[in-house]
């Protein structure tokens, strides 16, 4: 951080000398589209923005191992169950290095963590509603992965070098859980009727949350313009929506299956695809903590860390005993 | 559907797909490989490898539900990465084992009953606590270090190849067994507490591990039998024991005959949450 002289209160409003240097330094790096590091000035409100949105992000991959987690102890076949297993395992590391990304900004982890346990901190909405069935494996996979890469490959080239670096490693492994959920839906749309009569279920239930993952409509959207000049995003949630439901549309056709959207269509005119309208009503709802599971979630969340409690307590008491040793 | 078509489909993905690569631990040699190139096993030597396979897959099965409920992150990626290769291994002996009845690894897994499964008691055991389950990793895990690692020089060569695997694994998983052991036997008044405790619930099922039973019989060469590693298993985790300051417990010695299909009450559960959406399906392919 640049160093900073006390001040008056109400000075503040009047930016120093220094400070006018380093925004300019910071404008012209992300002018440039060069990289924002650590080490380097940010305005504020930079920092509090990327800080708030990587440790979102990093809460969404470990809220968003629970759904998975909860098949794998009934996978139908054990290479199925395997690479569910390797999957939700992929998550809790896509959270480990988001938070190390986090933590860059300033913040710890520790911390991080107590704002996703107080409920403070939000998560993806999409891990709020169950996953009731196998299929759901398959329909989280090629709907909600596939979203969150639509979102995610864009963010490889974000403004802050650590969070951009993170995001290739996780946008590799989500392409390929991507591929695994399509796979899935594949072999049970050419399976018997009861397993087709799931997928077409699951993906009935998770089109429109999915959809949703986006983000409000632009204009109802305040924040985004300000992380689209700062780089941070470089496309508005309608562009990223607009591209991934033009690319599920075609790819339902594959599984023989249909999306629950009478409206869908591309508007040649317009060049882009027009879908029905969203239930917003019904994301705001389960943002703030209305959804089907968000109870549970977070109790689960809550209870892993108060279980491993004991854990966590004897490997520090246990590592300052091994310091003291060193030392003596 | 044909392979192709498969293709093109999942390249309309875009080339965010394009580099996505990943190999899996527990995939090197994987049970398809097995099942292809593999040569069929005899009776007795399906037996055997059976008995490896349930005692890898119903670990597996324990040590998997961890997954989003460890004491931290990191050990959620741990204690998933152990039941991923432990599942790997059951995957690769039950394929081979498969082989002599013309049945598949899915076959064994999820149409078998209780009584027809001939894993240890040891592995069926609950997750209990943090300690609980990693003390049932430290006497599973050496165990099965000692195991593979006489296996790899077995006659039979696909137990010998698929041990060679399975012993580097195994090597992790006593490691990250041993380290826990000692961070817990010497942390914290409570962690001590716990981890006498989590001995005293498991020891009982130590004794089955080395009683050597019909299935090792007549098998000179192939298989291990399991009375000769009891003790270098006993000397190794002594040792561990001691540098966490605990001691082997003074529990009695379960009657536990999990090989010949009679298991704790445990089992029951651990199959019906295993196998109800194969069974629910009978003929379906996933």
């Amino acid at each position: 951080m640049a160093p900073t002289t006390p001040q008056e209160p109400g000075l503040s409003a009047v930016p120093s000398y220094e400070e006018e240097q380093s925004q300019a330094r910071f404008d012209a790096l992300i002018d440039q589209d060069s990289r924002v590091e650590p080490r380097d000035w940010m305005p504020e409100k930079y920092r509090k923005t990327l800080s708030r949105q990587i440790s979102q992000h990093a809460h969404s991959e470990i809220i968003g191992m629970q759904p998975e987690a909860n098949w794998i102890t009934r996978a139908p076949s054990l290479k199925r169950k395997s690479i569910l297993m390797a999957k939700v395992q992929d998550e809790a590391g896509h959270g480990l290095y988001l938070y190390s990304a986090a933590e860059t900004l300033g913040t710890t982890r520790d911390e991080y963590n107590e704002q996703l346990l107080s409920g403070k901190a939000k998560y993806s909405s999409i891990f709020n509603y169950p996953a009731r069935t196998w299929a759901d494996m398959g329909a989280i996979g090629w709907l909600v992965d596939g979203a969150a890469i639509a979102n995610q490959v864009p963010l490889c080239r974000a403004s802050y070098g650590p969070y951009g670096r993170a995001m290739v490693r996780v946008c590799k492994e989500e392409s390929f859980h991507q591929r695994q959920g399509f796979e899935i839906l594949l072999s049970l749309s050419r399976g018997t009727e009861a397993q087709k009569k799931m997928a077409q279920d699951a993906i009935n239930r998770f089109y429109e949350p999915a959809l949703m993952m986006f983000g409000p409509p632009d204009e109802q959207s305040p924040n985004s313009q300000q992380s689209m000049a700062w780089k941070i995003k470089r496309f508005s949630n309608d562009e990223l929506r607009q591209r991934f439901v033009g690319m599920i549309a075609e790819q339902v056709k594959v599984l023989g299956l249909t999306l629950p959207d009478p409206e869908l269509h591309f508007d040649e005119e317009k060049k882009q695809w027009i879908h029905k309208d969203l239930n917003w009503d019904e994301f705001m709802a389960v943002i703030k903590g209305n959804g089907p599971v968000n109870a549970q979630r977070m109790e689960r969340r809550r209870e892993a860390h108060r279980e491993g409690a004991w854990v966590r307590e004897a490997a520090a008491a246990y590592a300052a005993k091994q310091a003291q040793s060193e030392v003596a | 559907m044909k392979h192709e078509e498969l293709d093109e489909a999942l390249d309309s993905f875009g080339d965010a797909l394009a580099s996505a690569t990943r190999v899996t631990p527990g995939n090197a040699l994987r049970p398809e490989d097995i099942a292809v190139d593999g040569v069929k096993p005899s009776e007795e030597v399906a037996q055997y490898a059976l008995t490896l396979g349930d005692d890898a897959l119903i670990l597996a099965q324990r040590m998997s539900h961890w997954i989003s409920r460890a004491p931290e992150l990191e050990e959620d990626v741990a204690l998933g990465n152990i039941a991923l290769d432990v599942l790997g291994h059951a995957r690769s002996f039950l394929t081979y084992a498969g082989l002599a009845w013309d049945k598949t690894e899915d076959d064994l897994a999820y149409w078998r009953e209780e009584e027809e499964f001939t894993s240890l008691w040891i592995v069926e055991q609950p997750n209990g606590h943090f300690g609980v389950t990693i003390i049932r990793q430290l006497i599973v895990s050496i165990f099965q270090n000692l195991l593979y690692k006489q296996l790899t020089e077995s006659k039979d060569e696909t137990l010998a190849a698929i041990s060679a695997k399975a012993v580097k694994e195994a090597d992790y998983h006593r490691d990250h067994a041993i380290q826990w052991t000692i961070r817990l036997g010497q942390g914290t008044e409570e962690s001590a507490a716990k981890m006498r405790h989590a001995l005293e619930i498991l020891w009982p099922y130590v004794d089955e591990m080395f009683r050597d039973e019909e299935v090792h019989q007549n098998l000179e060469g192939i298989a291990v039998l399991p009375s000769t590693l009891r003790s270098a298993w006993e000397e190794e985790i002594t040792a561990v024991l001691d540098a966490a300051g605990l001691e082997i417990p003074s529990t009695g010695q379960a009657m536990a005959y999990g090989r010949r299909g009679e298991h704790s009450e445990h089992l029951g559960y651990l199959l019906a949450e295993m196998q109800v959406l194969a069974r629910k399906h009978p003929g379906a392919s996933w």
